[in-house]
């Protein structure tokens, strides 16, 4: 369905068009600029020696014969280095014990997290000491010959059991592992439930996944001015956020840090952190007086990159005989590992509000329970709370329609919400923006080829095919766009949601786009460069954006949370009315007309009734630059910024339907046909917006299926190499059908919702639904993700009654 | 130290290398062709795919010195005169690549499998790049790229 549009004629010529990537030239030549291709003179490779227990005492740290190595600059312990931390590495989103509606109760539990740990170390990772070497090897080398002395303690693993009066303790300043627990209440909860006819009951675990980016972090840090100036670039998906809390963290002026995300080769959330790694280059940049550099292995990335995921669900729902849902119950236990990052905490929250998915309900209740472990911290991954949510709904619907004995389109259809395009208010508090899920559903369906599959999956079972056909629904809606500030404010997050974008007309007609956003693989330059180029009539090879550099764009933040064209766009959109508007000003001057019988129209300020008479963006970009003959009173120069809070969320919502077949022999799932009907709005680079479907699927069937962070008895991360930990490959992945229905985000002006996570959010169910389905014969009602071919097999001999 | 004649991309360098050294870094950071990338240290990933006489190998399961006197290919050599090859312009038209990072891997893997199979099926190239790990765009638009870059390949040129 994409339609390449190399160059479109038409007044709107390039959103909505199929444009191709302005990114593209460098990063298929091999000429990207990612952070481990950056060579300084005299730098020197910082190694880091990690913990190889989960949970330990630290009793001393020997560097004495790592420093004694040739090319060995130095060591410092965690001890040595505690003087170069003005302050803690942050968690800009502590959640206060029992604290919503009433935010007083009891003060956040945030422990302190150091860059390198002093006394203990709190999960198999945890930075100990670090060497710095004059090479990559060198410092390997050197990371070895750190004598450790450590007194092994029982670690934390398991979230039930952490939570017992027994439990070892992570943190020895609180009386036990709880984080926090936190609620939200709406509708007479207990009424609705006890008067219901039919209550459905599930559990459902989220295994902890890994990201893996592609490309593994790295940081150079360059020192500008010695010990007083430095510049870092960072593998982030964040550095303005970076450089703010750096600057917090090692006491340098934010002034004097500048941040750059050069290319970045994927985050998937792994990247919207600060990490500890951040801090130690800087301050051994600022102790050393020279440039220093570290890339993660991939084994580090395992241990030391924060994890997703990591939920056990009770999630109860509560309905009629017919299967009209009335209320929903969830209690979830969070797995918050060792420490608290960025948003640790706060991740699971980002679906507190879903867990009704897009159906109607008259009660609700969610309460999280965050619990300190001994494993690698968890934070925000693709999706980020909002795969959780979608999940516990979508796999309970199924099971209350077995219940209820009907078809699980069925059921969904009968609990929807009617179509509305002014902004809707549903159970949980939310205002959805718009929505139509029966149109995504119907067209979803008739891709699928429903009824055929359907009467397909009868002749199996009648002929008891080894070979089991099932179909899986998730009919999803998420949240994104993040975020209006009040409401960032009333969740106590630490900043705010807003994005900005600069524009600049240069006088050679030229334009530069400046924004906050910092993508990382989303071809914001092709995107931002379609509606500049649209907004100000200049061909899009004449647009320029620039992003990822503090020093170029001073507001930003950033890209995560399917948030940048929503806001970052619209700031972009909003600049470009406020460059326009002062065009039409000095139009109207060099045309000698009233402002009024100007018109912007085909590109140009037109008089209206003589559109020979008219100015172009570039005419007027010269001339204001020039000033020569400005109107009184007008400033030189043609540039704007606008800084963009959005007034709400944006909903994308959307129908996937996956068709399995299954070994019922073997236990192996293999998926025939993938269909993703997707709403995110309005769209702008269809061929973007369709890769993004493309990737985000392919995340959650991967999370469905195949990935999983295993840990052993002493906590020991198993799945701890790309060898061990199954990322799928083309091989076991299926083309995939897409397409959309389109109603427009009321939240802002160019109608977009965002598309970056809703395949991530909308997959997973949808695939272990189908897996289900095709085992109903059998009996089985129930597997835990991620879908392996054991856990099917012995899902088929428990139903059975026969021995594991 | 060793000291080893590679061939790299048509030019041939001599070098002192140490023995453990593997062959991305020989090329990265001795030579400055950062086009190869690391993604996973463990052969699994393959960003770092790279044609040694002609064959694809991961570079980070390769010494240095295991390259001696024979020939490297990396993704810098594909385009000629400011031209995308093949499977470049595949890649740039289908949108087979976001973050890019896999992309240089992904079309030197994608290179020998066309060139060391005849016609090649959808199935065909999905196994054939079962060693390519690609995180951004589900595989859907790199196998389209690839179909269609081997297609202009095998066709002749135009006159």
């Amino acid at each position: 369905m994409t339609e390449v549009t190399e160059a479109p004629a038409a007044a709107q010529r390039y959103v909505g068009g199929g444009v191709l990537r302005k990114e593209d030239p460098q990063l298929v030549t091999g000429h990207a600029r990612y952070v481990d291709n950056i060579s300084l003179p005299g730098m020197l490779w910082v190694g880091i020696i990690r913990s190889p227990f989960a949970h330990a005492r630290i009793n001393s740290v020997e560097l004495s014969r790592a420093r004694e190595m040739p090319g060995v600059i130095t060591a410092f312990s965690g001890e040595d280095l505690a003087g170069e931390w003005a302050a803690g590495l942050p968690c800009a989103w502590p959640i206060a014990n029992r604290s919503f509606p009433d935010p007083t109760t009891e003060d956040p539990r945030a422990p302190d997290h150091w860059p390198v740990t002093k006394d203990k170390a709190r999960h198999a990772g945890d930075p100990v000491a670090v060497v710095v070497a004059e090479s990559r090897a060198l410092a390997a080398d050197a990371v070895e010959a750190v004598d450790v002395d450590y007194d092994p303690l029982d670690p934390v693993l398991d979230l039930e059991d952490a939570l017992k009066p027994d439990a070892p303790l992570v943190h020895g300043d609180f009386e036990d592992n709880r984080c926090y627990t936190w609620g939200l209440a709406a509708g007479d909860v207990d009424r609705v439930f006890s008067e219901a006819p039919v209550v459905v009951r599930e559990r459902y675990l989220h295994p902890r996944i890994i990201p893996n980016a592609i490309e593994p972090r790295g940081i150079v840090v360059q020192p500008v001015a010695p010990q007083a100036e430095f510049t870092m670039w960072s593998a982030t998906q964040i550095p303005h956020i970076v450089r703010t809390t750096m600057a917090l963290t090692c006491g340098i002026p934010e002034t004097k840090l500048r941040v750059i995300a050069p290319d970045v080769g994927g985050g998937f959330g792994s990247k919207l952190q600060v990490y500890g790694e951040e801090a130690i280059c800087l301050a051994l940049a600022r102790k050393l007086g020279v440039p220093v550099k570290w890339v993660e292995e991939r084994s580090e990335n395992y241990l030391a990159t924060h994890h997703g995921r990591g939920q056990i669900q009770d999630v109860e729902i509560a309905a009629t005989e017919e299967g009209e849902l009335r209320g929903v119950r969830v209690k979830i236990l969070v797995d918050m590992g060792a420490y608290l990052m960025i948003i640790t905490p706060g991740t699971p929250l980002l679906g507190a509000w879903l867990y009704a998915g897009l159906y109607d309900a008259d009660a609700y209740s969610v309460e999280f329970t965050g619990v300190f472990t001994n494993k690698t911290p968890t934070d925000a991954v693709r999706g980020a709370g909002r795969p959780e949510s979608t999940y516990a709904i979508e796999r309970v619907m199924d099971a209350l329609a077995r219940r209820v004995g009907k078809d699980p389109a069925e059921i969904r259809r009968l609990n929807f919400m009617p179509p509305f395009d002014e902004p809707r208010q549903v159970a949980s508090g939310l205002e959805f923006d718009s929505g139509n899920y029966e149109a995504a559903l119907d067209k979803a369906l008739e891709l699928a080829g429903y009824d055929e599959l359907r009467r397909e999956q009868v002749q199996r079972r009648d002929r008891n095919d080894t070979k089991q056909l099932g179909i899986g629904l998730s009919t999803y809606i998420e949240m994104c766009g993040n975020a209006p500030s009040q409401v960032l404010a009333a969740v106590k997050y630490g900043a705010g949601g807003w994005e900005s974008a600069s524009l600049t007309c240069h006088p050679t007609g030229k334009i530069t786009v400046v924004t906050g956003t910092s993508p990382h693989g989303q071809g914001h330059v092709t995107t931002w460069s379609q509606i500049a180029a649209d907004e100000l009539g200049v061909p899009i090879e004449d647009v320029e954006v620039v992003h990822g550099d503090t020093a170029v764009s001073a507001l930003g933040m950033d890209t995560y949370g399917s948030r940048s064209a929503a806001v970052g766009g619209t700031a972009l959109y909003l600049a470009a009315q406020k460059i326009k508007e002062k065009a039409r000003t000095l139009a109207a001057h060099e045309l000698e007309v009233a402002e009024d019988d100007v018109e912007f129209r085909d590109g140009k300020f037109q008089v209206r009734g003589a559109p020979e008479r008219a100015k172009t963006i570039p005419d007027l970009a010269f001339s204001s630059w020039t000033a020569h003959n400005l109107p009184e009173g007008m400033e030189p120069g043609l540039e704007a910024t606008y800084v963009f809070d959005p007034p709400n969320f944006t909903f994308p919502f959307g129908a996937h339907v996956c068709a399995v077949e299954v070994d019922t022999e073997t236990g192996e799932t293999t998926i025939r046909k993938y269909v993703a009907v997707d709403d995110v709005g309005n769209v702008i680079n269809p061929m973007i917006v369709e890769g993004q479907v493309h990737g985000g699927v392919a995340f959650g069937i991967a999370e469905a299926l195949y990935e999983e962070a295993v840990y052993d008895e002493q906590a020991n991360l198993l799945t701890s190499s790309m060898h061990s930990y199954r990322i799928p490959s083309a091989a076991e992945l299926p083309p995939f059908v897409t397409d959309r229905t389109v109603t427009p985000s009321t939240t802002n002006p160019l109608g977009v919702k965002g598309v970056g996570e809703t395949g991530t959010i909308g997959a997973p169910p949808a695939v272990v639904n189908a897996v289900i389905d095709a085992l109903q014969p059998l009996g089985v009602t129930h597997i835990d993700k991620p879908v392996t071919p054991e856990r099917v097999w012995r899902a088929i001999q428990d139903a059975k009654g026969g021995a594991r | 130290m060793r000291r080893i004649a590679v061939t790299v991309n048509g030019t041939e360098y001599e070098a002192d290398v140490e023995p453990r050294e593997l062959l991305v870094y020989f090329l990265r950071e001795h030579l400055g062709l950062t086009g190869t990338t690391v993604g996973c240290d463990t052969t699994t990933c393959g960003a770092c795919t790279v044609l040694l006489d002609g064959k694809s190998v991961k570079a980070c399961t390769v010494l240095a010195v295991q390259a001696d006197s024979r020939e490297v290919t990396t993704i810098e050599e594909l385009a000629k005169d400011g031209e995308f090859h093949p499977l470049q312009r595949a890649f740039h038209e289908h949108h087979a690549l976001q973050c890019g990072y896999c992309t240089p891997g992904m079309i030197m893997a994608a290179l020998s499998l066309i060139e060391e199979n005849g016609e090649l099926s959808e199935a065909d190239i999905r196994v054939g790049l079962e060693g390519n790990i690609c995180r951004c765009t589900g595989y859907h638009n790199i196998v389209k790229a690839i179909q269609a870059a081997a297609q202009e390949m095998r066709s002749p040129a135009p006159v």
